[in-house]
């Protein structure tokens, strides 16, 4: 479904930014919608997603790691370049800024993995890039900072508020502001004003399309359970929408529960939070009763983040998507779990939903065709990992 | 000393007018207040009064660091409103405040606690006109006014219909990007729109963002109604309290050249 007018997706969504930036919205709305009814766009990108990213990506059975005898696919978004989903979105909205004439992209990043991808589509377009990332991920992600800087990105560390990705989101949208014109802001994920939440979907919308193709190709039925975590919510949107319509099929959303969601230490907008306006749109978001954005925890951060895609919002509402969460210590013997299982290492957001794959295998049969959202790959992790297991 | 006037009044009156922004409880609340009443001793039009929040989209470093402080302190929206009680007699006050803070307190609730404390008006920097309408009706219905900001960014037409949707004055901001002392006004292509918006509105014209030195205000203030500075009197009393803080602000308004307008 596409969001109404104004954005909304039901009562979530809608266009809270400063008046600067509202011309820029409509502008990018309009080049959006041009685009999408243009054939060569999508064309253009799928060639991309195919030469560049190595699209489509696998789907595979995990079978030492399933539980009982109930199959277990995982759509292998860890093998795009760059190691994540994130490559999908960030090649889309590269060719929508060339086809604007923007001179320069801006992005947000938190674990650093959507940084990298604006940087490397920065340079395989030639736009210079200018990446925002707390002062506290700089330092929990340094590999990723090296990365982004190879590829030609400057690194902006953000030193206002909680110094992680909410901030480093403020700090993007107060940079675009002044920079209105020339400038094309990259978000990483559903969220944002709109058009973004919109765009960002329909951007990452070919992994389960791909995934629905794969699994009736090569199993023949559709799968009884699609699961995805969710940070912000794109590798989750992306997998859902394919499915959304096949009232058969379950959908989970796998927010990171930190140390529990009652701890007060938790990254689960969904589970623990509650209706407000964070960074453009109306959703759910971790705050207090004074509307105050609280801090979030994760161990991964790419989850640590106290909004959600309002299309998520709706979908919880409407009953269509469960969300559940997985605490740190059970995304952490995901992780480890899988690696020594299937000899692939998953990025820590991604364990947080094969940790629920297992969980809900538990009341699945050999029927049942369970299908997660390998997101990303854990290179990123490795250190943070073994510092926490030792 | 009591006031009177309408928010406009108070602004037609003192044309070029002053409208300081402060940040409700920085340092602390009884700062705030005394800086208020001295701020209205030298013939503000109105303050325009911050309400404390941890990601202000449309403030630079100076105004999001006056937030944290004010955070710190335990500073919430419900505080601001007893504050606005106290002074409000004295001098018409505007709300500066992000949607949030005033989503969760319910936006009926909020007009009308607003209006008992005797509240002008109120500004909302992240609601655009696609959004403004509830939070608009309630304020309407309290008879608070809704200044709405026009952007350099906005087009004729839009800013046309801004100001007609507008009340109280039309805020305007001087250059892109978010508050802050560090970039100045950009005069010629407001110069522009604000003819433009004179042969559509009769509502006074305030221009603030980047307003910090004599020269600024020098430049700005023949063209419109207002103008309005916030990050630089920040600068000048950030850190100090009570009459110290109140004796950097006069010095900054003198400054400025913003003391003497009566
Ligand atoms: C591998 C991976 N998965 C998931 C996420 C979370 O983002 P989203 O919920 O938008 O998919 C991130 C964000 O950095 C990520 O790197």
């Amino acid at each position: 479904m596409k969001p109404d007018a104004r954005g909304y997706f039901g009562d979530f969504g809608g266009r809270f930014v400063p008046e600067v930036l509202a011309y820029a919205l409509d502008e990018l709305e309009r080049a959006m919608t041009r685009a999408f009814d243009d054939p060569g766009f999508w064309e253009g990108y799928r060639a991309l997603l195919a030469s560049y990213a190595g699209r489509p990506s696998p789907l595979y059975r995990a079978r030492r790691f399933e539980v009982g005898a109930v199959p277990m696919l995982v759509k292998r978004e860890d093998l795009n370049h760059t190691g994540s989903h994130k490559i999908n979105n960030t090649l889309g909205q590269a060719l929508l800024a060339r086809r604007m004439g923007k001179k320069r992209l801006i992005a947000e990043t938190g674990a650093g993995q959507h940084g990298v991808a604006t940087a490397t589509v920065g340079a395989r377009f030639g736009f210079p890039v200018d990446v925002y990332m707390g002062a506290r991920d700089v330092e929990r992600q340094a590999p990723n900072v090296a990365l982004m800087k190879l590829l030609g990105a400057t690194v902006h560390s953000v030193t206002s508020g909680t110094q992680t990705l909410k901030d480093a989101t403020n700090e993007a949208f107060r940079v675009w502001a002044a920079e209105v014109e020339e400038t094309f802001y990259v978000i990483g994920s559903v969220v944002g004003a709109h058009p973004y939440p919109y765009m960002v979907r329909e951007f990452q919308r070919v992994i389960g399309d791909e995934a629905r193709a794969q699994c009736l190709a090569q199993h023949g039925r559709l799968p009884s359970d699609v699961i995805a975590c969710v940070g912000g919510g794109s590798n989750a949107i992306g997998i859902f929408t394919a499915f959304l319509e096949d009232e058969g099929v379950r959908l989970w959303g796998v927010e990171a529960a930190g140390a529990g969601l009652k701890s007060g230490h938790t990254a689960a907008s969904l589970g623990a939070g509650s209706i407000g306006v964070l960074h453009g749109s109306r959703s759910y978001v971790l705050q207090t009763p004074e509307g105050q954005v609280i801090e979030t925890h994760s161990i991964s951060a790419g989850l640590d983040y106290p909004g959600v895609g309002p299309e998520h919002a709706y979908l919880k509402e409407r009953g269509r998507v469960e969300y559940v969460n997985v605490r740190d210590d059970e995304a952490l013997e995901a992780f480890y779990g899988f690696a020594r299982a299937e000899g692939i290492i998953p990025a820590l957001e991604s364990a947080h939903a094969l940790a629920f794959a297992r969980r809900l295998s538990r009341d699945r049969s050999d029927n049942d065709l369970i299908l997660v959202n390998l997101s990303g790959r854990g290179d990123k992790d490795i250190a943070h990992a073994l510092s926490l297991q030792a | 000393m009591k006031h009177d006037a309408t928010l406009e009044e108070s602004i037609l009156r003192r044309r070029p007018a002053f409208i300081p922004y402060l940040m409700a409880g920085d340092p602390d609340l009884e700062t705030t207040q005394t800086l208020i009443e001295a701020l209205a001793a030298q013939s503000a039009a109105a303050i325009e009064l911050g309400v404390p929040y941890g990601d202000p989209l449309a403030d630079g470093p100076t105004i999001a660091a006056a937030g944290q402080r004010a955070l710190a302190n335990g500073v919430a929206l419900r505080d601001v409103l007893v504050l606005t009680k106290r002074v409000s007699a004295n001098i018409p006050i505007v709300l500066f405040t992000y949607f949030n803070p005033v989503f969760r307190y319910g936006i009926e609730a909020f007009a009308r606690d607003a209006a008992q404390a005797g509240a002008a008006g109120v500004i909302v920097p992240d609601l655009t006109l696609e959004e403004i309408e509830p939070l608009r009706e309630q304020l309407a219905e309290h008879d608070l006014a809704m200044p709405l900001l026009v952007a350099p960014s906005t087009p004729a037409e839009r800013a046309a219909r801004i100001a007609e949707r507008s009340s109280g004055f039309v805020y305007l901001v001087s250059r892109l990007g978010v508050t802050g002392a560090n970039k100045a006004p950009n005069v010629e292509p407001l110069r522009t729109q604000i003819a433009q918006l004179r042969a559509t509105t009769q509502l006074p014209l305030a221009a603030g963002f980047g307003i910090s030195t004599r020269a600024h205000v020098e430049a700005v203030a023949p063209l419109v109604d207002a103008v309005i500075v916030g990050s630089a009197l920040i600068d000048a009393y950030a850190g100090t309290l009570g009459e110290e803080a109140k004796s950097r602000v006069e010095r900054a308004t003198r400054a400025m050249g913003l003391s003497s307008r009566a």
